[in-house]
């Protein structure tokens, strides 16, 4: 317990650091707020109107100090596009964000994992040049083109899955909210109907998500299997007439995870930010194409508080992975 | 005597990138219940691709290529030995450390193998992994008994790995350097332990060694291996007093006593022969021999001088008077 503490404190200063640079960075950018907010047709008077009343002609520190005094109240501002306060639309939104990026990985891990294990197992079998044919086209196609792809061969030429316009067809209804995850909430009303819509329209883009994680976990859990099955305890869990599966499973894999967890940490926030591009492809509400839209209006609101958000959920997720390797290795555990 | 373990002609070859190894060729050597052998030579003697090829365990590049291995009455080189292994004949490891799974509490490690082998069930199998940790002198089995291996020392691991070794009362029991690597205390109790097993149990001990003089103290009979060639074996008062191989005259000039001086100990010239050419001589110890004929390049044959005592030698020592 303490040592979570630890961590979570320990992420303050990067924090800061992040919300420095946001800052910073959306300022720099090219664009101005002030213009793009009073349309094309505005008199140079009302543009300056418009850049007094957002504060933006006051120097940059001063800018900076009201902005850190609103976060403190939790306040992220407003978006000038949309109006709303940049947190509503964020809490909103991100149930979307989180539940398409957990099912990409949760399909990339169970498939890749299982993958990896039999490329490991029977190497330089058929499995493990699939293994590698994988591997490659994963991480040589781009998420835009996969998602692309998707579409064009499932819904245009097969026409199985619905048209990648969101989370749901015009003609379910949203499911009450509970978790924000129309996959957990339609099954938690027990609306079979709707989690089977939201289902056929989470699976494109998931499988988009996973067709990219999957490189690097399946190649990192056969390198890590082929490590430990040519380990000494192997040998030994062999010698003494240990079965297959028990070998395999309880002795092996447990500990060629711990790297595999790792990497699962990465690969996730490469997926948080592939999602960004996905989102857009399959007109996806989460967090990825609100920022989007707002980078391109100049909305600083917006950006700055995606970008703040995605850094705690990566510290939130690295403490997470953290957690997990302490379950998994008694040494992480007596160790810190 | 009825043979525990009769190994006989075992040859094994390894192919690899650089040409076909030929580790083993035509070993052989018995053991009896309750005999303790050990199989001494440098690194590189093929002791532990013996071990292996018993075992099943040779790697992937490793092949049998003649030879017979019985288990009493059981055909190691034919028989599903995921069945024979850790059961009827178990094996422990040097570097008992790196031996254990690191990330699975001791006990459960035993009783993995004792639910396998030994008939425990899910419920008694946690409280007879303690009987047996109590068994190799663990003090506080119990609360040991959740420890990992990197809580415990490298001889409490070993003990660890015997309890493992001899959970289902094996009838034989291989120990490859199973003291390497351990301080020379830690040894001695390593080894009593081993020999305090196959006393009370019965089974029969080979001894993997590159230490002549704990091959010497531990072993009722030695068998001195040479590049995949058993070149002696004789009981272990014989093969000291009155080696008739070459090599382990050697052997025994290089091994340090307590009587003896350090200037007095002598190197065995040479190195092991390249054992991927395909003519490697007969005898492989010629290239290093002092005593080498010219009829040393014909066939070699195993020759009994006495009953429980062969040497691989066309030309070997005289018997000591």
């Amino acid at each position: 317990m303490r040592a979570i503490l630890l961590r979570l404190v320990g992420a303050i200063p990067t924090l800061f650091g992040v919300v420095l640079v946001t800052f910073l960075l959306t300022r720099v950018l090219p664009g101005d707020t002030a213009t793009y907010f009073a349309g094309p047709t505005a008199s140079p008077e009302s543009i300056a109107q418009i850049r007094t009343s957002l504060g933006l002609d006051r120097p940059l520190p001063e800018q900076f100090w009201r902005y850190l005094v609103d976060l403190g109240h939790g306040d992220l501002g407003m978006s000038l596009t949309t109006g709303q306060p940049v947190k509503t639309e964020l809490v909103n939104r991100l149930p979307a964000s989180a539940e398409l990026t957990l099912c990409g990985l949760l399909l990339a891990i169970g498939i890749a994992v299982p993958l990896g294990v039999l490329a490991a197992v029977r190497q330089g079998s058929l499995i493990d040049h699939a293994c590698r044919v994988v591997a490659t086209a994963g991480v040589s196609l781009p998420v835009f083109f996969t998602g692309l792809l998707l579409v064009y061969v499932f819904y245009f030429l097969l026409g199985w899955s619905p048209a990648p316009l969101g989370r749901l067809d015009a003609f379910a209804s949203a499911p009450k909210q509970h978790t924000g995850f129309y996959l957990v909430d339609t099954l938690w009303a027990g609306d079979f109907e709707t989690f089977r819509a939201a289902a056929a329209q989470i699976i494109l883009p998931a499988g988009t998500l996973a067709l990219f994680a999957l490189a690097p976990i399946a190649r990192i859990t056969r390198a890590s299997m082929l490590a430990v099955l040519g380990s000494e305890f192997i040998r030994t869990a062999r010698a003494s007439g240990l079965s297959g599966p028990t070998v395999v499973l309880t002795y092996a894999l447990r500990n060629a995870l711990l790297p595999v967890v790792t990497v699962l940490g990465m690969v996730f926030s490469f997926l948080l930010g592939a999602n960004v591009l996905v989102e857009k492809v399959f007109a996806w509400p989460g967090i990825g194409s609100y920022a989007i839209e707002a980078l391109i209006a100049s909305d600083y609101a917006p950006v700055q508080g995606f970008v703040l958000t995605m850094a705690v959920l990566y510290v939130l997720l690295n403490l997470a992975i953290d957690l997990v390797n302490r379950a998994i290795d008694p040494r992480a555990r007596r160790g810190a | 005597m009825s043979a525990v373990l009769r190994v006989q002609d075992l040859s094994v070859a390894f192919h690899t990138r650089g040409g076909v190894v030929r580790a083993l060729d035509r070993v052989g050597f018995s053991l009896g219940a309750g005999e303790t052998m050990a199989l001494v030579g440098e690194s590189g003697s093929g002791k532990s691709v013996t071990a292996y090829a018993i075992m099943g365990l040779l790697e992937a590049a490793g092949r049998v290529t003649g030879g017979q291995a019985w288990l009493g009455e059981t055909d190691l080189l034919a028989a599903d030995l995921s069945r024979i292994r850790g059961r009827r004949v178990a094996m422990i490891f040097q570097n008992p450390r790196a031996a254990l799974n690191p990330i699975r509490a001791v006990g459960a490690q035993i009783a993995d193998v004792l639910r396998r082998h030994g008939g425990a069930s899910r419920f008694n199998a946690g409280a007879r992994a303690i009987e047996a940790l109590r068994a190799v002198g663990i003090p506080d089995p119990a609360r040991r008994a959740k420890a990992y291996p990197f809580e415990l020392s490298g001889g409490m691991c070993q003990r660890v790995m015997i309890a493992i070794a001899v959970a289902a009362n094996p009838e034989l029991l291989i120990a490859d350097e199973p003291t390497t690597g351990l301080d020379v205390t830690t040894q001695a109790v390593v080894m009593d332990l081993i020999q305090a097993m196959a006393a009370r149990t019965g089974m029969a001990t080979i001894l993997i060694t590159h230490d002549l003089a704990l091959a010497a103290e531990r072993a009722q009979r030695i068998a001195v291996m040479h590049a995949g060639h058993v070149v002696e074996e004789a009981d272990t008062a014989t093969l000291l007093a009155q080696p008739r191989h070459p090599y382990t005259a050697r052997l025994i000039a290089a091994t340090p006593t307590a009587a003896g001086s350090l200037d007095d100990l002598q190197s065995v010239p040479g190195g092991l022969p390249d054992l991927r050419r395909d003519d490697t001589p007969p005898c492989r110890y010629a290239a290093r021999c002092e005593r080498r004929l010219a009829s040393c390049d014909g066939a070699l044959s195993v020759r009994a001088l006495a009953p429980g005592h062969q040497v691989a030698c066309t030309n070997p020592l005289e018997a000591a008077a």
